[in-house]
């Protein structure tokens, strides 16, 4: 099934991808492509199959629930793009007024 | 040691040597980077590196030494200089996934591989080029440029572990350290006329590679000689309590010099469901390398089609023969699914590579590109700048393939299929067959930017991808030359059957010898 451009936009949003109007075309173009070599799946009946999510038989073993403590050097700050009092700082939410910039 | 010799002998040599005390770390330190520098392993040329500090590793040598003369069990790997993929995390160094968006990070934290090669007395001296993300058969979708193959500079090394195979082909380390998702080591191995090694899925610890589909993920191994590869995975696998997908199965001793003692049972009983189709009866030690009696070597005609590259079919036939000559049998066998592995692994690993990348957006580490318009667009912009090409393209498709209204069509539908490939290997192996044979790659490495279009470079996986899709470990040996490119053979066994796979692939080099590379 083909790929519209809305479908690649909306996807892109979803991903949190910023994607221009040019890359958006040559998207649409590329997904349609090579989602159409998938279609052959459609053919095999795979009704009384169950699917694998992994290749263990049993699923992933889970752990006691102990804490283990991260076998890390150095501090958060030395690779942080932004911290401060241990918090990572984010840009604010659009739809959140900014002081700064309302003020200027 | 002279330095040509350096750049031939295998790991056990080399550490045989260091504990004798007929060369220091040192020494062996120092060799690899004089090879980097004859062979032209820097960006202006083969661009095997993302990182290589001279004098950081030399000093990190020095404590080798010291330990090499205080301790009495210093290490399988004593003084052996390794190189490692950059997406396996190694304390105090980079680790950029060879992408813009880590291009600063520096790990602060070891992967358990990385850490148990140390322990054994490796030393690392450099962090390779690769696929962004591992996403890539030839190296061509590093943000730092494509590997090129040590062979012939105007081809590709494969991908997308292509720094760490052409590291090992260049003569500069006899061991490298890749990861695999659907044949990240197998097929740039076999494009430099290597070994390459995808262990069973749970074999080794992943703690600290970064993730791109987990349930396919493993890290491999690269080796000069199939020796180097056995050593280098019999110092990294078993448990790891940092990584609840490593297995608990005992470690055969896969080393050649222990070929001919008996190998440790690979496994408990009462895990025995969790393994796809093991061989009937486990192999014994053989009396020597080149022996096969008793081996069945199941010949998959999927993996031959009319299409196939005509040289390629005679060097794999070429092997076959002396399988047949070592006392092997050889039986055909059909994996009649193997045809849908790409489709499903494309839909797959996407999936899983769009949920897995979301970790990247500017927060927490690596690349924040902020535009002042708010959160929302710092993860964007973040996002779009940082990921290249190839990358933007399977996190879309995966976001695509896991969307409302599509979920069923795509990624349930390919997670059952997933399930009957492995069936198609349960089936072989439970049948009687010790190890299955075909070719690598079907055809030999291609030339830098000759493929553009996406599918087609998917279709480069075609023969590897079986296997991560199964679980099962698979090996490339060097089978011969091809307009005068390497070629590599793939041999599959059993879940958790590495000492089968390891004892094959002992006979095949030692049965070619030479003309492994002609």
């Amino acid at each position: 099934m083909a790929v519209t451009r809305e479908d690649v936009l909306h996807i892109a949003e979803l991903a949190r991808l910023g994607v221009d109007s040019a890359r958006a075309d040559e998207l649409t173009r590329e997904l349609s492509s090579i989602l159409e070599h998938m279609e052959v799946l459609s053919q095999v009946d795979t009704s009384t199959i169950a699917p694998t999510a992994g290749v263990g038989a049993g699923g992933t073993p889970l752990r006691t629930d102990d804490r283990v403590a991260p076998l890390m050097e150095g501090t958060l700050e030395s690779f942080a793009p932004s911290m401060r009092d241990g918090f990572f700082i984010v840009p604010r939410l659009a739809t959140h007024e900014d002081p700064t910039e309302s003020s200027a | 040691m002279t330095p040509e010799e350096f750049t031939t002998a295998g790991a056990a040599a080399i550490s045989a040597a260091v504990r004798a005390g007929k060369v220091t770390p040192s020494e062996t330190v120092k060799a690899a980077f004089e090879r980097a520098r004859a062979i032209g392993a820097g960006k202006d040329a083969l661009n095997i590196f993302l990182h290589a500090d001279e004098a950081a590793s030399i000093e990190e040598a020095k404590s080798m030494h010291e330990r090499v003369q205080s301790a009495a069990d210093i290490g399988i790997l004593a003084g052996v200089p390794v190189a490692i993929k950059d997406n396996i995390a190694s304390l105090g160094l980079p680790t950029t996934c060879g992408s813009r968006i880590l291009a600063d990070y520096v790990s602060p934290f070891e992967a358990t591989a990385v850490s148990r090669l140390r322990a054994h007395g490796a030393l690392v001296v450099a962090k390779t080029n690769m696929d962004e993300f591992a996403m890539g058969s030839s190296t061509e979708n590093s943000a730092f440029g494509p590997t090129r193959n040590p062979h012939d500079v105007r081809y590709v090394a494969g991908g997308s572990s292509g720094g760490s195979a052409a590291a090992v082909a260049a003569g500069i380390t006899p061991i490298a350290l890749g990861s695999e998702t659907g044949g990240s080591v197998r097929q740039p191995a076999a494009f430099c006329g290597v070994v390459g090694v995808k262990p069973t899925y749970g074999r080794v610890s992943r703690y600290g590679l970064v993730a791109f589909a987990s349930s396919l993920d493993q890290i491999g191994v690269v080796g000069r000689r199939v020796d180097d590869a056995a050593i280098a995975l019999e110092a990294i696998a078993g448990f790891d309590k940092m990584d609840s997908t490593s297995s608990d199965a005992d470690v055969p001793i896969y080393r050649l010099s222990a070929l001919g003692k008996p190998a440790p049972l690979a496994r408990e009983p009462d895990t025995e469901a969790m393994r796809i189709g093991r061989s009937p009866v486990p192999l014994p030690p053989p009396p020597d390398a080149t022996t096969l009696e008793g081996v069945v070597i199941g010949k998959p005609r999927e993996y031959f089609p009319e299409s196939l590259d005509e040289g390629i079919r005679d060097l794999c036939e070429r092997a076959l023969d002396r399988f047949r000559s070592m006392g092997a049998t050889i039986r055909d066998v059909s994996l009649p699914r193997s045809p849908l592995a790409i489709p499903v692994y494309y839909i797959l690993a996407p999936a899983e590579a769009s949920s897995n990348l979301a970790r990247f957006d500017g927060v927490r580490y690596g690349l924040r590109v902020d535009p002042a318009r708010g959160l929302k667009a710092m993860y964007e912009t973040t996002r779009s700048q940082g990921f290249g090409r190839e990358v933007t393209r399977r996190i879309l498709l995966g976001t695509y393939v896991l969307s409302a209204g599509y979920y069923d069509a795509y990624y349930k539908k390919a997670q059952a299929v997933r399930t009957l490939i492995a069936d198609d290997f349960r089936a072989v192996f439970n049948s009687g067959v010790h190890a299955i044979f075909t070719p690598t790659t079907p055809t030999p490495a291609f030339t830098v930017g000759a493929i553009s279009d996406p599918y087609e470079m998917y279709l480069n996986d075609i023969f590897t991808v079986t296997a991560n899709l199964a679980g099962v470990p698979a090996i490339s040996v060097p089978i011969g030359r091809l307009r005068r490119l390497p070629v590599g053979g793939q041999i599959i066994t059993a879940h958790f059957d590495e000492y089968s796979m390891f004892r094959v692939a002992y006979a095949l080099e030692a049965s070619l010898g030479d003309e492994a590379h002609q």
